[in-house]
């Protein structure tokens, strides 16, 4: 075949692809996308990033920035000269020093509390129990999300209450409720962040395969050796994922330590009330820099045992 | 050897006459039930000292079942598992002196090559120094004795293997379970394998209990072979009686190819009532009848339907004039086009000796 002869015959063949183009605009919208990766890639990631860049990070910039300003104690406006005052004052002060230290020991019980109970249950969900009852266990173990915090919150006011329904279980065992104070928030937080703790290992579970089980028992291991040397390390990247939602969300919590509390408070209240009652936006803004920084340490800790490698 | 007889179902191959004292693994009316599913259904089975044994059968037909009991990996609706005699039936896989090299490996990821290795002895609370030597060895056993340092995902498919199979050998096992061992590897690196694991099985002398489907691994490294077909075994034999004396129909398709004369075809051809088994490559094939050498009793004429080149040789279906089909396999001797290679529609006439001609007898469905 000589080329005249591939020319005429790719003539009709190119006249098609302009009059298919001209067709309509969304077909030659989608021709130019076609042909430009990159603008397509612009055009799907721009919108979120737009939205993380000014909403998110412009936020919590704001955030560190109000954090150094101060506040003029007459008329309560915001007075932006930088300064170090808030910091100083919440170091110095013992009475923010404590409620910072109670926060994180809060947070860090919680976590503790929620890998103990959250192991044994994803053990059974995703290695002992049939695959039907597998699923009715996820779902009973999300249910819990979908009710609102405040009615959870104020469930456990009422049922570590006096007389309440703790008071009667805990007499059988001569136990007394604990009444409202840390140890019922401890509870109280251990049980909203729960469904966190148990998604991640019930997932990383999942993913060990059982004949890595039977291998451990085929070459001698008992159950104890089998979990701790076996499924334990497999699944500490799905317990320190879980345990960076149930520490954030109760270094973050106000709420429940009201409820159920009692005259305790948590970095979140003292943020609360500065904004609220003081109005001292900067100080209110320093304060919540706190958690935000330990979660910074913890993501940092958590990023070197290769737990946010796979989540 | 020379008539069709059905082979002993228990026939202990030669070696296990000088090894005296109870079988290795001996299985007694063994069940197992998954819900409504019966994966076993009644295995009797005797598995000598040292012996290199295979259970070979389609997916489905209860063999890995078989295996995961002996191993302790599931517990028998009925019947015995007996290890050297001693009734292990209830036993948990972690007090069985048997190790089981997994089909998926079942390396443990967060541990190196020597930890995996070691895993074993050290869960048994062998000394430091002795795990270190032993699971060494058993590394230099497989050829890996570089290898002890890296992790399990920085190896290749067959070194996977190989460390698996270390693994489970430093243990001193009395018995190995291999469940399809060689099934994740291609074929160059299995057929490689398959001498490998012959020769490790000859020099540690532990008994191999090998599960398979593949039927040409089963007879390259096997001293018996257990045929197993929903659930129960059609043929306990050697690799050469299980081809050339297939019990049952089943046996006869299933190791290699065969064609079966059953019905009237039978009565015609053979001059008796029943179903028969004859290897392809036992057929002669001869453009003239004058050719059929004498000795050979059975003859029989046809048209050759269709003619497959497979390389070493080739293979001819001949429909016959009687009614049916047969296939012959003819090895290629000359690699010149011959024309005595019957092409498509010519006439022929097939001819065989007696004696290849073997009795088989569909395995009972309820015994």
């Amino acid at each position: 075949m000589n080329s005249a002869a591939e020319g005429t015959a790719a003539r009709p063949h190119l006249l098609a692809r302009f009059g298919r183009a001209a067709g309509g605009l969304p077909r030659r919208v989608s021709t130019v996308l076609h042909r430009h990766p990159r603008l397509r890639l612009g055009f799907l990631l721009g919108p979120p990033m737009l939205w993380l860049g000014v909403a998110y990070l412009g936020a919590l910039g704001a955030l560190f920035i109000t954090a150094f300003w101060g506040q003029n104690p007459f008329t309560g406006d915001v007075v932006r000269e930088w300064n170090l005052d808030n910091f100083r004052t919440l170091w110095e002060s013992e009475v923010y020093r404590k409620i910072a230290f109670r926060t994180l020991g809060i947070a860090a019980l919680v976590t503790v509390v929620d890998i103990v109970i959250a192991f044994p249950v994803a053990l059974y969900m995703a290695k002992i129990a049939s695959p039907r009852l597998q699923r009715i266990l996820v779902i009973a173990v999300l249910t819990p999300l979908w009710a609102s915090y405040l009615v959870k919150a104020y469930a456990w006011r009422i049922m570590m209450s006096e007389g309440g329904i703790v008071d009667d279980l805990g007499g059988f065992l001569g136990l007394d409720t604990p009444g409202y104070g840390l140890a019922a928030t401890v509870i109280t937080l251990a049980y909203l962040w729960l469904p966190f703790m148990i998604l991640p290992i019930y997932a990383g579970l999942e993913r060990l395969p059982d004949s890595m089980l039977e291998a451990s028992m085929d070459l001698g291991a008992k159950t104890g050796p089998t979990l701790r040397r076996i499924v334990l390390p497999t699944v500490f990247p799905a317990v320190v994922a879980g345990s960076i939602f149930t520490f954030s969300l109760s270094l973050g919590d106000y709420i429940t330590v009201r409820i159920v509390g009692g005259a305790n408070q948590m970095l979140g209240n003292v943020v609360y009330d500065n904004v609220g009652a003081a109005n001292n936006l900067p100080f209110a803004a320093a304060v919540a820099t706190i958690p935000v920084v330990i979660m910074l340490v913890y993501l940092a800790a958590a990023r070197r045992t290769g737990a946010l490698e796979n989540v | 050897m020379n008539h069709p007889t059905k082979t002993e179902r228990t026939e202990a191959p030669e070696r296990d006459r000088e090894e005296q004292g109870p079988p290795a693994v001996s299985l007694r009316g063994l069940r197992k039930e998954f819900g409504s599913v019966v994966a076993v259904d009644g295995i009797d089975l005797d598995i000598a000292n040292g012996e290199f044994f295979a259970m070979l059968g389609p997916s489905g037909s209860g063999k890995t079942t078989v295996l995961r009991m002996v191993a302790g990996f599931e517990v028998p609706t009925d019947g015995r598992v007996e290890l050297g005699g001693v009734d292990v039936t209830r036993q948990a896989p972690f007090s069985r002196d048997v190790n089981t090299v997994f089909q998926d490996y079942a390396l443990f990821p967060h541990m190196t090559v020597a930890q995996n290795v070691e895993y074993g002895l050290r869960v048994k609370r062998v000394p430091r120094a002795e795990r270190r030597t032993r699971a060494q060895e058993a590394l230099e056993k497989v050829r890996l004795g570089q290898f002890g340092s890296r992790r399990p995902g920085q190896l290749s498919g067959g070194q996977r293997q190989r460390v698996a199979l270390a693994r489970a050998i430093v243990n001193r096992p009395k018995v190995l379970l291999l469940d399809e061992p060689l099934g994740a590897l291609d074929l160059k690196l299995r057929r490689e394998m398959q001498v490998e694991l012959k020769q490790l099985q000859r020099d540690l002398g532990i008994t191999f209990l090998f599960v398979t489907h593949d039927q040409e691994e089963a007879l390259t490294m096997s001293d018996r072979i257990a045929v197993f077909n929903e659930g129960r075994i059609e043929q306990v034999a050697t690799p050469r009686d299980l081809y050339e004396l297939p019990a049952t129909p089943f046996v006869a398709g299933f190791v290699g190819t065969s064609n079966v004369i059953d019905g009237d075809a039978a009565t015609k051809l053979l001059g008796e009532p029943g179903t028969f088994s004859v290897r392809p490559e036992k057929i002669q094939l001869h453009l003239d009848a004058a050719h059929v050498p004498t000795h050979h009793a059975v003859t029989a004429a046809g048209v050759v339907r269709e003619v497959v080149y497979l390389g070493s040789a080739t293979q001819s279906i001949v429909d016959l004039d009687h009614g049916g089909s047969l296939i012959v396999l003819r090895q290629n001797q000359q690699s010149s086009e011959e024309g005595d290679v019957a092409g498509r529609g010519a006439h022929v006439h097939l001819s065989w000796s007696r004696e290849h001609t073997v009795s088989v007898v569909p395995a009972s469905p309820d015994e």
